[in-house]
């Protein structure tokens, strides 16, 4: 996939390819140049290039990893779309990634506005909402969170005590999924930090004067906030999306390699997983990763298309 | 007087946010000092009566192996991990930073545009090679890629690092009659240090909570890191030792927690440098 994220982008197109300025002697660097790059190029060759070219001659084979792969041509792309597991797959993904994406940009929005000022200790709050980021998703917090969630422990016990009675919602099919979902949104603070470097951005004086056109901290926060740092906003979306299509760990520990309960958690990765090391269907595998990429790749297609609408970069002429 | 109402009143709404944010790493560290079934079923965040023995059968492991040997495993993945991401990248960038040859720019996109390629086009061959090399159940195709540059936001994170160094420092180095090498590691790889610090930390953490690439690779529990000796302790135990159960969700934190405590200000602002995710 082509795609760069949009802070990422500018600085790569200012001193990208282009190397650095000011150039040591024109030739001689060829070989050096070579030479430290010798583990990255054997990586790039060896676990990137290689195996992209391999896994999508295998997509159009049958392959069981035992005997030699048979040409199928495309139908491991058709029968996806009569697998009802696939279909299922795709469904849980697409939701899990349409809620919690938002919901977590939300909250780590919410929080780094409130961060945001000059008070004393806000370093220290700053670092504390991150700290979730680098557990979130191991293996231990996905136990701790479907015991919180499990039948008559601390969430169920807090919800009758306001009188809604959903029972555990690791074990509820209408709820196990909006439990990831929380998960995702408990990890907000990579994304926070990056919406505080932006919200540190704008300009004081855009605030003062739309204070002296009289607009309340509401218009303030739509008219001035958020266009100001609509860049981050994007790449917060484009990074928090396409992990969000990625996710894996927590769902096999609260749903294992079928999606438990009732289907409900079957992540796209998950299916995958089963397809490929459950059952050894390599090919069938293969052929679901090139459709991720492609669905990855689509949404991100998509996303930068709209951005055009809603990216405000300064020095646009708009 | 109002200012200083107004900063009460943040710190106390902050406070109240941060609470419920953190309260589920103090429950398991609660629940870890109580009995089985005082776990599920209560309300109540301390224990009433506390033990230690959760923690005592969480130390003798699973399957005849003890946690020791998991945190063993676990460490020499990491540490090899760190070692060779940060020994790969820092070449790699030092070439893309400072040095001029043919296919540069071509190299600088196929590297940038392996940053977000979702690593599951790559898995199945590499399995498939993997497999045919005799190499599934050992360490080297959860290493291999670490030292080879395969994580390009490293990579990324020490080029874009490297390019803030003053161009001056090598020149009067190369008047002086160093070479490429002796510019690399005399002057570019000391002065890169926080973004190695940084790129060590993260590569640690990853590595520490990784659980696909060793589910997927290794079947010797004997050979087994943290996240995967959990999953089989679930699976061996079927969630009936559940305190104990926290108890090893807990040590395998420990580190991580331990991490972020000593460095946070390199994990905040390698964030807020680079986007790197959490």
């Amino acid at each position: 996939m082509t795609t760069i994220t949009s802070t990422q982008r500018s600085e790569v197109g200012s001193t990208g390819p282009a190397g650095p300025r000011k150039r040591a002697r024109r030739s001689g660097d060829g070989v050096a140049g070579y030479l430290f790059l010798s583990p990255w190029i054997i990586g790039i060759l060896l676990l990137t290039l290689g195996p992209m070219v391999t896994s999508l001659y295998l997509s159009f084979t049958d392959y069981d990893l035992f005997d030699s792969p048979e040409w199928v041509g495309l139908d491991n792309y058709q029968r996806m779309f009569e697998d009802a597991r696939w279909l299922k797959s795709v469904r849980v993904t697409a939701l899990y990634v349409v809620l919690s994406v938002p919901v977590k940009l939300a909250c780590a929005l919410a929080v780094a506005m409130l961060l945001n000022n000059e008070r004393r200790g806000r370093a220290f709050y700053r670092a504390a909402f991150y700290g979730p980021s680098l557990i979130g998703a191991s293996v231990s917090l996905a136990i701790v969170w479907k015991a919180m969630f499990s039948d008559d422990a601390v969430i169920d016990r807090l919800l009758r005590a306001i009188g809604v009675n959903t029972g555990g919602w690791a074990g509820n099919p209408d709820f196990s999924l909006l439990m990831l979902v929380l998960l995702a949104a408990w990890q907000l603070g990579a994304p926070m930090v990056i919406f505080l470097a932006g919200l540190k951005q704008v300009p004081r004086e855009l605030y003062e004067a739309a204070e002296v056109d009289g607009a309340g901290p509401w218009r303030r926060f739509r008219s001035v906030t958020l266009p100001m740092i609509s860049p981050v906003i994007f790449f917060n979306l484009l990074l928090e999306t396409i992990n969000a299509f990625q996710v894996f760990t927590s769902a096999y520990i609260v749903g294992g390699p079928n999606g438990q309960p009732a289907g409900t958690t079957l992540f796209y990765t998950i299916y995958l997983f089963d397809r490929g090391f459950g059952d050894y269907r390599m090919g069938y595998a293969s052929a679901m990763a090139w459709m991720l990429l492609a669905g990855v790749g689509l949404v991100t297609l998509v996303l930068f298309r709209t951005a055009r609408g809603w990216v405000y970069y300064s020095g646009d002429k708009r | 007087m109002r200012p200083r109402l107004s900063t009460v009143a943040w710190h106390a709404g902050a406070i109240a946010l941060l609470a419920v944010v953190l309260y589920p790493i103090l429950w398991v560290l609660a629940a870890t000092f109580k009995p089985t079934e005082d776990i599920i079923g209560s309300l109540q965040l301390l224990p009433t009566r506390v033990t230690t023995t959760n923690y005592d059968r969480a130390v003798e492991g699973i399957a005849g192996i003890s946690v020791g040997r998991f945190f063993w495993n676990s460490t020499l993945l990491a540490v090899l991990s760190v070692v060779g991401t940060v020994a790969s990248s820092a070449l790699a960038a030092y070439a893309f930073a400072r040095l001029r040859f043919r296919g540069h720019g071509v190299m600088f996109v196929l590297m940038i545009s392996t940053l977000l390629l979702p690593f599951h086009v790559l898995i199945i061959p590499q399995y498939v090679v993997f497999q045919k090399l005799g190499l599934v159940d050992t360490y080297a195709p959860l290493l291999l890629g670490k030292f080879l540059a395969a994580e390009a936001f490293f990579v990324f994170l020490m080029v874009q690092f490297m390019r803030g160094i003053p161009y001056e420092l090598d020149e009067s180095a190369k008047i002086d009659g160093a070479g490429h090498w002796a510019i690399f590691w005399n002057i570019l790889l000391p002065l890169s240090r926080p973004a190695i610090i940084t790129t060590s930390i993260f590569t640690f953490i990853w590595t520490w909570n990784d659980f696909f690439g060793p589910l997927i690779y290794l079947s010797t529990p004997e050979k087994y890191p943290l996240p995967l000796a959990l999953q089989l302790f679930i699976d061996e135990t079927a969630g009936s030792d559940f305190g104990a159960l926290m108890a090893m969700s807990m040590l395998a934190l420990v580190p991580v927690i331990l991490f972020f405590l000593f460095f946070q200000r390199f994990l905040v602002e390698g964030v807020s440098t680079s986007g790197l995710k959490g």
